[in-house]
């Protein structure tokens, strides 16, 4: 086994999911199993291959720095979870 | 006389013709959901009150003796992971239960400007991470053709309404396969177009470099029109191509003679089922009677394919997914603080195979491990795609199966999901590669479940798909079957 339930954890917290006890070891298996599936790959020689990120010969979209018409304040709030005074309300972040 | 078993290029010449109205087309096709979308459950969302706003529309259009384009009045649904304003989007994902999109994506915008009538949002495996429609958070839709079996998917619904008559024509979105793969399990006729032939604005972010929209119709000719709306170049999209977009429908010609079509060896896999292989074999045949000159090509990396895409869609996909931390919109669920918040939200809110998904994206992405999995990947990905570029300087198309084998059963594949990624071989290469690829039915196995051809063609090039396309199916009848289902069973 590769990934140790150690592991796991420290990618629930990259993740932002919270695993139960039960759930460690589920995910101990699908990421070992995973694993042993990308070794497929891992072993293919790609000596002077060049990555490809997309298959478009594009780089550095560029537009005009113009002041267009963007959403309204009233439209962006409509899906908050929380808000107030026309912002997003969030539980707090920094200690007093 | 019912119409929600006929093509919309029919059905436009018959509203043209004054033949029928909008609104009659409407009823027939909501008499249609009545009748059948309680076992095939392709919709999550309906939108009839809207629909019929919008067929009375087309019907006063007409009486006043305006023109009206292709899509007028022909009602159709659109996949869940694109932004309708003020229709409520979810993904199939309780994170975006009640998330009503303040905007449109492009393509909505585009459709929008043909007055089509919009008849609801249609199922998807949540997040569009699976390929049978399962994964919803909200239910499973089922096979039209036989309701035990999936549907495929991501688009399952887009594909299964196409098929069951509960829609005309639908919209759907690929990423590994989410069209094409769904599109051959109901036999409809789905394409992929090229990377960034398709404004991806207002589309859920699944996996960036590989999404694509594209239309879900009953024939190529359908496909063509829809095509032509969908298609161009779109500022809001940063990787859409700005390329000229012929007229497709000037494809619709039946002739292939001296085309050449390269048949990749490594695409009939060991544990493809033996009808689905007669079934493109004959097909295969039938192209060379038509007159193309078919030659065996190969791509030898398609075995890594799907190991590279498995790493980079989570990849890609973990880092798209962050955005929902229960602040700007979707849900949220307390916590004693930010953080704690964000965590509870999302373990409660995502489902098992997108949470499988982020961990693996995020295990590739980390420090140790990005060069030896990410990166490798990448440089996979470029392997895949000279593949294709090889094989395209001795052919003008490539043709494959679309799936190995037929819908299987609703639940077979949950136990293994490894299995049922090697569901996607013969069509996450093109993903990898950015190429067009569509699936149109190409006959049925011995009990009765549709089969796809899939054709690939080179960058940009979709032209030359739809004209073999046509070619072949004007050859046959698959195209006029329509799934066995309801009280007006064919």
């Amino acid at each position: 086994m590769k990934v140790t339930a150690k592991d796991v954890e420290s990618v629930a917290i990259l993740s932002r999911l919270e695993l139960k006890e039960t759930d460690m070891e589920k995910y101990t298996k699908h990421l070992n199993a995973f694993l042993e599936y990308a070794d497929v790959m891992t072993s293919l020689n790609t000596d002077g291959v060049k990555p490809t990120d997309h298959v478009l010969p594009l780089q550095n979209i560029f537009r005009e720095d113009v002041v267009k018409h963007s959403l309204d304040r009233e439209l962006a709030l409509s899906n908050a979870p929380q808000r107030e005074d026309g912002y997003f309300k969030v539980p707090k972040i920094l200690e007093d | 006389m019912r119409l929600f078993d006929k093509p919309a290029h029919v059905l436009h010449d018959m509203l043209v013709n004054k033949e029928i109205t909008a609104v009659e087309l409407l009823n027939d096709v909501f008499l249609r959901i009545d009748e059948v979308e309680d076992q095939v459950k392709a919709y999550l969302t309906q939108t009839r009150k809207t629909a019929f706003e919008q067929a009375l529309f087309v019907d006063a259009k007409i009486a006043k003796g305006e023109t009206i384009g292709f899509l007028e009045g022909i009602p159709g649904a659109i996949k869940d992971n694109i932004c309708t304003m003020g229709v409520k989007t979810t993904c199939a994902s309780k994170m975006l239960e009640h998330f009503v999109p303040p905007y449109n994506a492009t393509v909505v915008e585009k459709l929008q400007t043909q007055n089509p009538v919009i008849l609801g949002k249609t199922n998807m495996d949540e997040f569009a991470m699976g390929g049978s429609t399962e994964n919803s958070a909200y239910f499973p839709t089922h096979n039209p053709w036989n309701l035990d079996c999936v549907p495929g998917g991501s688009s399952g619904g887009s594909a299964a309404a196409v098929a069951a008559g509960t829609a005309i024509w639908s919209i759907g979105s690929d990423t590994g396969g989410s069209i094409r793969q769904p599109a051959s399990f109901c036999g409809v006729v789905g394409i992929k177009p090229t990377y960034g032939r398709v404004s991806r604005y207002g589309l859920v972010a699944f996996a960036s470099s590989l999404d694509q929209i594209g239309p879900l119709t009953r024939d190529v000719t359908d496909c063509a029109h829809l095509l032509n709306i969908l298609c161009g170049y779109d500022a809001k999209d940063s990787t859409s191509i700005n390329a000229t977009v012929p007229d497709f429908t000037k494809s619709l010609v039946q002739d292939i003679k001296g085309l050449k079509i390269g048949l990749p060896k490594e695409y009939f896999v060991k544990g493809m089922d033996a009808d689905v292989e007669r079934a493109i074999r004959t097909a295969i045949k039938k192209l060379e009677a038509l007159g193309a000159e078919v030659v065996e090509v190969s791509m030898p990396h398609t075995d890594y394919a799907i190991s590279t895409y498995y790493l980079l869609a989570p990849a890609e996909a973990s880092s798209n997914l962050a955005r929902y931390d229960g602040v700007s919109y979707g849900e949220r669920v307390e916590g004693i603080d930010i953080v704690d918040m964000m965590n509870k939200t999302r373990s409660a809110k995502f489902g098992e195979e997108v949470k499988r998904r982020i961990m693996i994206g995020s295990y590739a992405l980390s420090a140790g491990y990005y060069d030896a999995y990410y990166v490798k990947a990448l440089k996979v990905r470029t392997l895949v795609k000279q593949d294709f570029d090889e094989a395209f300087e001795k052919v003008d198309l490539i043709v494959a199966p679309t799936a190995p084998t037929p819908a299987y059963k609703i639940g077979e594949m949950n136990s293994d999901p490894l299995k049922m990624y090697l569901q996607d071989i013969c069509t996450i290469p093109l993903n990898l590669a950015g190429l067009p690829g569509m699936s149109i039915p190409c006959g049925f196995t011995n009990t009765g479940m549709p089969v796809g051809l899939q054709l690939i063609g080179k960058p940009l090039d979709e032209a030359t798909i739809i004209r073999a396309a046509y070619t072949y199916e004007q050859s046959n009848e698959f195209h006029n079957s329509i799934a066995p289902l309801g009280e007006d069973k064919k």
